[in-house]
């Protein structure tokens, strides 16, 4: 049903010039469906989360079921519902980063902001997400914001330091 | 040993490693250009079949003869290179893409021309964001360089590669949930066989490979074959990439002979324990591999040896020091979490299994252990995994070792920090030891309690009849 209501309904949410990067990675795979994580990507980075309009229009750009895009969507935990803070830094709880006290410094990081773990600061700047392993070990205890900047080893100065930095100076 | 010469990260140290330009000036694309125009693809697969080189992904099946299982009569071949490196406390892949893009470049024409891959795609975790695009500069370079595209060195040979992000699952490292992702479908692992080499992305032939795996193989034809067996211990040949991290003084990834010792890795490249401490154990290989005593670690991390302290095997290679000041109990919480979380939920005792263990570990260590929970948790451990045949891939095996490890090697300790910490709040309640016995509940006496469970008298709620209160 909904796949009828949808090739009706006008695209309206993915501008034009999205709708052609997400279609340039058509020719790269033998399947349309293929495309789905590559545009669910772009998506994310743009509304900084994944509506459930934008999943219909993936889905009928890709000949595909809006429920298959919601599908894969909702199996990976990169892709949000909720807006995430302009932000996102993953800070890493697996076994490298624990022994050095990662999961002090993301309850840490997360009172100092004010905020559950995987929340969004209030200014909307920041969220801070608990992550397993982010194969940046050497940096144990380590963090990486989602522009690619590493952070680590950190301790309680650095932690804070490293949100002021990705603030741009807010101060908590 | 002593004479060992680096040859996976001999460029991480020159500056501008990662450019065209200087790959080229050290060698570079030499050992494509060589298959490439004067070798038989069949040949290459025959070179790499003798080096006996073993998959670096964890599971060290042998490279060749996994391209030797692709049909003759195939169509169509497509490549996946693995560079979903999720395996906690692993990092290799992720600096070989960074230092050194051309290198993997390279041992993907080679795989490729080896196996008569058109396409490639190179499966990379999102989080790899600066080596994401390291390769994507790479790539681009290679092909107007020639070194990709069509009619390779005039060769005949076609080869793209695409990269394609992943987005946050531990599960997409297994080769088939890799696929799946590929796909555009959750990264839920498949029934095999069908093998991928037979039936695999979009139905394709394809060979599945780690990043790894293929930089050591311009290594081989350039070398030969006999020259990569003089490296290693019997059965574990080649240079290897080392992980240390956790409570060393120097965090760090070092290639070495295969079969170094875990002791030499942590003492010598690692810089010894931290704040000059003891070892209290090591995980060898990842933390599905299981868990090495202080005793157990003159371990030659290599493909064989591991088995006998009762680990899962070599893994990632990738080794985590615990000092002595660290409880066990914190080791089992922090894995057990990590596969609770990450198990895909598709086969039952994987999803069921990992949960329950994390929640006993988790009460264990908030002081609501009992001593019989050690063996129920033990008893767990044996019944998921591949091992003992009960679910679809080896998550669950990953998930299984550290516990089995943990409990035949720290037991003793185990029980005392269950004797030690008792916290009333946090103990098993008489209904939930019902339940557990299958003894029946009386669901009403059940509803009337909700949310007063823990002040009621146990009594209450249980009744002796034989009918089920379902
Ligand atoms: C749960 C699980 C996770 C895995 N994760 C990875 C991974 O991140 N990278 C990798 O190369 N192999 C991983 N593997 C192993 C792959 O399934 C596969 O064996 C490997 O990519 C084959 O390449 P190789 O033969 O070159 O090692 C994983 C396996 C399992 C069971
Ligand atoms: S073993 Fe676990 S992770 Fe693997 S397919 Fe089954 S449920 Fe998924
Ligand atoms: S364990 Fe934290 S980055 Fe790997």
């Amino acid at each position: 049903m909904s796949v009828e209501t949808s090739i009706e309904s006008k695209p309206t949410l993915l501008s034009e010039s999205l709708r052609e990067r997400i279609l340039a990675y058509v020719p790269r795979y033998p399947s349309k469906r293929a495309v789905v994580l590559p545009a669910l990507h772009l998506v994310q980075e743009l509304f900084r989360c994944v509506p459930y309009k934008a999943m219909e229009e993936i889905a009928q750009l890709l000949d595909v079921a809006p429920a298959e895009v919601h599908d894969t969507m909702s199996f990976y935990g990169f892709f949000t519902q909720a807006p995430t803070g302009e932000k996102r830094v993953w800070m890493c709880r697996s076994i490298s980063c624990m022994l050095r006290g990662g999961d002090e410094l993301i309850d840490r990081a997360c009172s100092k902001l004010g905020i559950e773990p995987g929340g969004a600061s209030a200014d909307g700047s920041i969220s801070i997400v608990p992550a397993e392993c982010l194969g940046i070990c050497d940096y144990a205890p380590a963090a990486l914001c989602d522009d690619g900047r590493i952070f680590g080893p950190l301790d309680d100065a650095s932690t804070d330091a490293m949100l002021a930095e990705i603030r741009g100076g807010k101060s908590t | 040993m002593s004479n060992f010469e680096p040859v996976l990260s001999r460029n991480w140290n020159v500056a501008d490693s990662h450019t065209l330009k200087v790959y080229e000036s050290r060698g570079g694309y030499r050992s494509a250009r060589k298959a490439l125009t004067e070798l038989d693809p069949d040949k290459v697969v025959t070179i790499v079949k003798d080096s006996e080189l073993r998959g670096r992904g964890g599971a060290g099946f042998p490279c060749g003869m996994k391209w030797g299982f692709l049909p003759k009569d195939r169509k169509q071949t497509l490549m996946c290179i693995n560079a979903d490196e999720s395996e906690p406390a692993t990092f290799n892949n992720r600096i070989l893409m960074e230092k050194d893009p051309h290198q993997l470049i390279e041992g993907i024409v080679l795989g490729c021309f080896a196996t008569r891959a058109t396409t490639a795609y190179l499966y990379i975790r999102f989080e790899y964001i600066h080596a994401f695009r390291v390769l994507e500069a790479a790539i681009a370079e290679a092909r107007a360089a020639g070194h990709l595209g069509k009619n390779i060195y005039g060769s005949g040979f076609d080869l793209e590669i695409w990269v394609h992000r992943g987005a946050g699952a531990y599960i997409c490292g297994e080769e088939t949930g890799l696929i799946e992702s590929l796909e555009g479908k959750r990264g839920w692992p498949r029934i095999k066989p069908p093998f991928p080499a037979v039936d695999g992305a979009f139905h394709h032939p394809t060979v599945v490979n780690n990043v790894e795996t293929l930089c050591c193989v311009p290594h081989i034809i350039e070398r030969g074959a006999d020259w990569f067996k003089s490296i290693g211990t019997p059965k574990s040949y080649g240079p290897k990439l080392y992980c240390v991290s956790g409570h060393v003084n120097k965090q760090t990834c070092v290639e070495l002979p295969l079969g170094v010792t875990c002791r030499e890795l942590i003492d010598v490249h690692g810089g010894g324990v931290w704040k000059g401490r003891k070892a209290k154990a090591a995980v060898p290989g990842g933390i599905s591999m299981g868990l090495l005593s202080a005793a157990e670690l003159d371990t030659p991390l290599d493909f064989e040896s591991l088995r006998k302290p009762g680990c899962l095997g070599l893994g990632t290679a990738a080794v985590t020091v615990i000092d002595d000041h660290t409880p066990i109990i914190d080791y089992l919480y922090n894995t057990s979490r990590f596969f609770a979380h990450e198990s895909c939920g598709q086969c039952t005792p994987c999803r069921e299994g990992t949960g329950w263990m994390y929640k006993m570990i988790k009460r264990i260590k908030a002081g609501g252990g009992r001593i019989e929970d050690l063996d129920q948790m033990a008893t767990f451990a044996n019944n998921l995994g591949i091992m003992p045949g009960t679910t679809i891939c080896g998550l669950a095996d990953g998930a299984a070792w550290p516990v089995k490890n943990a409990i035949a090697k720290f037991r003793g300790e185990l029980e005392e920090y269950i004797r030690a910490n008792q916290n009333p709040a946090h103990a098993v309640k008489p209904i939930q030891t019902a339940i557990a016995q299958g003894r029946v509940v009386d669901l009403a006496a059940l509803a009337l309690s909700a949310g007063t469970v823990p002040a009621l008298p146990s009594n209450d709620l249980l009744s002796d009849g034989s009918s089920h209160a379902r």
